[in-house]
């Protein structure tokens, strides 16, 4: 008796954990359904449920030149990233495996450079770029993305690079390893992963990135959110195009975050959260 | 060379020797962290100290040549401006409602998903895609599909009709951010329950607790850790919230949903005042910085910074 009435107890509660996270999602599944509505569709009062599937919002999307965008935001979120990990790498390793005596205050330097709202420094940025000839340059991106970034960086590979037991690093070196034997062959196979993880999470970071893109690009250079843009001001409604923008938009980052969603939350952590 | 060949005859040898070799010593440790510390000495703190420098002249960017040096002019008109108060009431507002709604929203669905049944992985996955989604793109989602007066879904679903932006933008603005955070809060706090020990919890059960005295007295207080981690992580961001306000309401109606970031956008490249655009940034750094050392103090200890520092 008891056990039944625990087992129906169970089933409810997957039932309702099922339904809470439908809903809670329903805004993206249906921008997904809305994305393959003809427009006419997309806005109507009640909504529409049952319609002919159609990818016209897709091939409106490309034609309105959203391919340069997505190749300003894969050639920015590319780059900044391996920027990122060339400075990261080696600082992670000099805070953890090899600790310079000063390392709680570069580690809170470096966190918080992250409590720095960024407001406080567009308008020199945004000034710095236009003396420069850099206004609508993808490398402003870059280098501003991988200063965003870093702090971060370091913070999580820095806590990949402590789990490396040290006896293993020690017993190398006796074995007579220098130590670029030891970074490749003892330390490296360890801390791929992490470093995998991290990147990952720069990914994302640069991949959504709003501020920036929208106050230092434009047509040029402009980033996926910057296409977006595009739509606070169209006349109209064009609900099924917006969703099928929408959609190409995020999809390079949905997919990343879903395979990396263990190293997601390390990540944003900061390292703090095994 | 010099040195080490004749160290042997010179007064205090071994002295000098090896604090040169210490002195290089440690520089070769620091070597790999300098270009790191430079890079971001050079992005994040120079661009700050310039908005310092900035924020003490008279600059509008539209009129050539009418830079200069006014003392704390700026600074007086940065307090005295009643659009700022409320720019800094409302971003006080968001960053607590969006952080506390966020956390007990994510405690619920981590409490719902800290156990085995159908499809637990596939459910897992929903719940964390709203953080995916492009910020921009969940914004106007939300701004068209969802809260639009005649066509949204919420004015169908519930039988009403609300005009949600005009009439309630705050809320507007808070219920996307905090759709687009509670998949964050959720996993840090999941990561807690599954960190605790299940023999704590099964000795607690044969000891005659209660779910419910079970929770508050081992689960809480073990979690209080991710919780402050994730009060702390998700007040860095929100409060930088920037993308829903632009996209959702551009500070309006008037500036009822404005908040800081928007408002130094607003008088920094619509209005082109540099001077006091600066002004309000350094005023804005300044507060953070009085929460922040609070917070970094915190964070240390949830972080446990001095493993592995020696």
């Amino acid at each position: 008796m008891t056990a039944r009435t625990n087992r129906l107890g169970r089933s409810a509660l997957t039932g309702l954990t099922w339904l809470v996270a439908l809903l809670f999602v329903f805004p993206v599944i249906w921008m997904v359904v809305t994305s393959f509505k003809h427009e006419v569709d997309a806005a109507t009062d009640p909504p529409t449920f049952a319609f002919a599937p159609t990818l016209e919002q897709f091939t409106t999307i490309l034609d309105r030149g959203f391919l340069p965008y997505l190749a300003n935001s894969a050639f920015v979120t590319v780059l900044s990233t391996a920027l990122v990990l060339l400075l990261g790498v080696p600082a992670a390793y000099a805070l953890s495996l090899a600790p310079v005596k000063q390392t709680s205050n570069a580690l809170g330097f470096f966190l918080s450079t992250k409590m720095l709202p960024i407001v406080a420094a567009i308008i020199p940025l945004y000034i710095i770029s236009q003396n420069l000839g850099m206004l609508d340059n993808v490398w402003a991106l870059i280098v501003l993305y991988a200063g965003m970034n870093l702090p971060l960086a370091v913070w999580m590979m820095r806590s990949f690079f402590l789990e490396v037991p040290t006896e293993m690093i020690e017993a190398a070196r006796v074995d007579g390893a220098k130590l670029p034997t030891v970074l490749y062959r003892v330390i490296l196979p360890v801390v791929a992963p992490g470093i995998a993880a991290t990147a990952l999470i720069c990914v994302i970071f640069s991949w959504t990135e709003f501020f920036y893109a929208v106050n230092l690009t434009a047509a040029q250079a402009g980033t996926v959110p910057v296409f977006l843009v595009g739509f606070i001001t169209s006349e109209g409604l064009f609900w099924a195009q917006l969703s099928a923008a929408a959609l190409l938009a995020s999809l390079p980052v949905m997919i990343v975050g879903w395979i990396a969603q263990n190293h997601l939350v390390r990540g944003l952590s900061m390292g703090a959260v095994k | 060379m010099t040195a080490l060949i004749e160290a042997p005859q010179s007064s205090e040898p071994p002295a000098t020797r090896t604090r040169t070799q210490a002195r290089s010593a440690a520089w070769k440790r620091r070597a790999p962290l300098l270009p790191a510390l430079l890079f971001t000495i050079a992005v994040t703190q120079v661009p700050f100290l310039v908005t310092v420098f900035y924020s003490f002249q008279s600059w509008n960017m539209v009129r050539p040549g009418s830079q200069h040096f006014v003392g704390f002019d700026n600074y007086v008109d940065v307090f005295t401006d009643s659009v700022f108060l409320q720019a800094l009431g409302n971003t006080v507002t968001i960053t607590v409602v969006c952080v506390l709604v966020a956390m007990l929203l994510g405690l619920g669905l981590a409490l719902l998903l800290d156990r085995k049944f159908l499809g637990r992985g596939i459910v897992r996955t929903l719940l964390i895609t709203p953080f995916l989604i492009l910020p921009a793109a969940g914004a106007l989602l939300w701004k068209t599909t969802m809260f639009d007066p005649s066509y949204g879904l919420l004015n169908w679903a519930f039988g009403i009709e609300v005009e949600w932006l005009s009439d309630y933008p705050l809320a507007a603005v808070m219920t996307q951010i905090v759709w687009q955070w509670t998949p964050f809060m959720m996993l840090l706090i999941l990561a807690g329950l599954q960190a605790q020990s299940r023999e704590v919890l099964e000795a607690a059960q044969v000891d005659g607790a209660g779910r419910w005295r079970t929770f508050v007295s081992i689960t809480l207080p073990q979690l209080s850790r991710y919780l402050q981690l994730a009060v702390l992580l998700g007040a860095i961001y929100i409060v930088n919230s920037f993308d829903a306000i632009y996209l959702m309401t551009q500070g309006g109606p008037g500036t009822a949903s404005t908040n800081l970031p928007y408002y130094i956008y607003q008088r920094a490249f619509e209005g082109f005042d540099v001077g006091q655009s600066s002004a309000m940034g350094v005023v804005v750094v300044a507060m953070t910085l009085i929460v922040a050392t609070f917070a970094l103090r915190l964070m240390f200890r949830a972080f446990d910074v001095s493993r592995g520092v020696k």
